[in-house]
């Protein structure tokens, strides 16, 4: 049917799939984008918003480097209630060790040409005097920043619609082979189909090794002043690492409005939205060893979602093995807000043989593919 | 409303709000000492002054600092002597 045929037709209406149909828009591809509920309601909505430089691996690192100049460079163009700050990360060293650890990042950082600041335990408590006593120092990333990923993702929807991009509000039963179907039965056909989905990916395109992995977050009230860096502790590299068990790690953002968001919580194998108050109490009692303060706070609210994990903790970022038509980009954890821009930007530079600006080869669904499976 | 006139007052309470004295019967929660000292107890976030509007802890309209402490709700706290209580006035706030 020509009235529903596209270029390209993007499953999931997240921040990924929000910057890739941006994207196509931009380079003139007539673009689909198709989502069961509205624009950035799943992981998009649920996480934290932090434009953060990762270094677990090189991998990663481009990636992630990448992204955050893109937003660098599009941060003129956002809306006022996308809340963009370029606050920083502060990495929080506990003990001697961890700052070998802040040490050791410093380093890697400097080589790669992001700045950073190594922090001893009175700078620490000079920038974020809300910090326990007896931490060791930290390491400031003052070109880290936060924003509020639904509104970015609206915003990118926005402009790929004033290039032409529809929306598709349903349910989607399968996708592959130039084709989405939806759950009404209708087709829309697409001579590229984007698998976008995040922690649903994997139950459109079986074969892909997406898990769920689920988070919590809190939100407190207003307390203008109390935060003013995004913190994560550095053992949460300790704790994010360990992929078997359940783990909570201290990690508090600041929001423009003076509210705080309490994370972190890691979570396989829990496939419920319920929030689960043993490890909402493990996740609170966490923050307060880190920050006392925040437990004589009100919380506003207390939410879950689901991350879209994958076991090398990179995306998968260009074609599926095994059908021409069909494109991933899908399985960024916990940072598909970082990380979307620089995703869109690979995928078509791909697709439209355009040269890439960072190696692709990491991000491609190809490595570790299991051929048994997807038969 | 009925007449508390016949029983005896009690000796009263004095505590500060926005640093100025406030003296109020013992018992009175601090959303009494707030209206007794004419304040509003916060403004909103559009910039509007709000008050006690259910005065049973359910609609956060009526939130101060008390000693520090901000977001108190002050409908459901009773006043102490010495009590520092300051309405929360800025933006954001």
């Amino acid at each position: 049917m020509s009235s529903t045929a596209y270029e390209v037709v993007i499953v999931g209406a997240g921040i990924v799939g929000a910057a890739c149909a941006d994207e196509f828009a931009l380079r003139g591809m007539r673009v689909a984008v198709v989502d069961r509920d509205v624009v950035g309601s799943g992981a998009t909505a649920a996480g934290m918003g932090h434009i953060v430089v990762m270094d677990d691996s090189e991998a990663q690192f481009a990636l992630t480097r990448y992204s955050q100049r893109l937003w660098q460079a599009l941060r003129p163009e956002l809306p006022a209630d996308v809340e963009y700050e370029q606050c920083g990360t502060i990495w929080v060293a506990a003990d001697e060790e961890e700052m070998a650890e802040v040490q050791r990042k410093h380093g890697y950082y400097t080589r790669l040409g992001v700045p950073t600041t190594v922090l001893d335990s009175q700078a620490l408590k000079r920038l974020e005097p809300n910090l326990r006593a007896g931490l060791a120092g930290g390491l400031l990333v003052p070109e880290d920043a936060v924003l509020y990923p639904p509104c970015a993702a609206r915003f990118m929807m926005e402009r790929a619609h004033k290039s032409g991009t529809q929306l598709v509000s349903g349910s989607v039963a399968e996708i592959g082979q130039g084709r989405v179907r939806m759950s009404e039965g209708i087709e829309i056909a697409g001579e590229i189909i984007v698998n976008a989905a995040g922690a649903w990916s994997s139950e459109l395109t079986p074969g892909i090794e997406i898990k769920k992995r689920k988070g919590h977050l809190v939100i407190t009230d207003r307390y203008p002043g109390f935060l003013r860096h995004q913190l994560v502790e550095l053992g949460y590299l300790k704790s994010a690492h360990s992929v078997s068990s359940d783990s909570v790690a201290f990690n508090v953002q600041p929001r423009r409005t003076g509210q705080i968001l309490i994370g972190s919580s890691r979570q396989y194998g829990a496939e419920q939205k319920d929030v689960d108050h043993d490890i909402l109490r493990r996740m609170l009692q966490r923050a307060q060893e880190y920050m006392p303060g925040l437990g004589s706070m009100s919380a506003v609210r207390t939410w879950t979602g689901f991350r879209a994990a994958t076991p090398d903790k990179l995306p998968l970022i260009g074609p599926c093995p095994g059908d021409t038509s069909l494109f991933l980009a899908t399985g960024h954890e916990g940072l598909g807000i970082t990380t979307s821009l620089a995703t869109a930007r690979i995928l078509v530079d791909g697709i439209t043989d355009a040269k890439a600006e960072i190696p692709i080869e990491p991000y491609l669904p190809s490595r570790g593919w299991k051929e048994s499976v997807h038969a | 409303m009925p007449s508390s006139q016949s029983r005896s007052m009690p000796s009263p309470v004095t505590l500060s709000v926005n640093g100025s004295p406030v003296a109020v019967p013992a018992g009175a929660t601090v959303a009494v000492a707030v209206a007794m000292a004419g304040k509003a107890c916060r403004t909103s976030v559009s910039g509007e002054p709000r008050g006690p509007l259910c005065g049973m802890g359910i609609c956060f309209e009526c939130r101060v600092s008390i000693n520090g402490r901000r977001h108190c709700r002050s409908c459901q706290i009773v006043c102490e002597p010495g009590m520092e209580v300051k309405t929360e006035v800025k933006a954001n706030g």
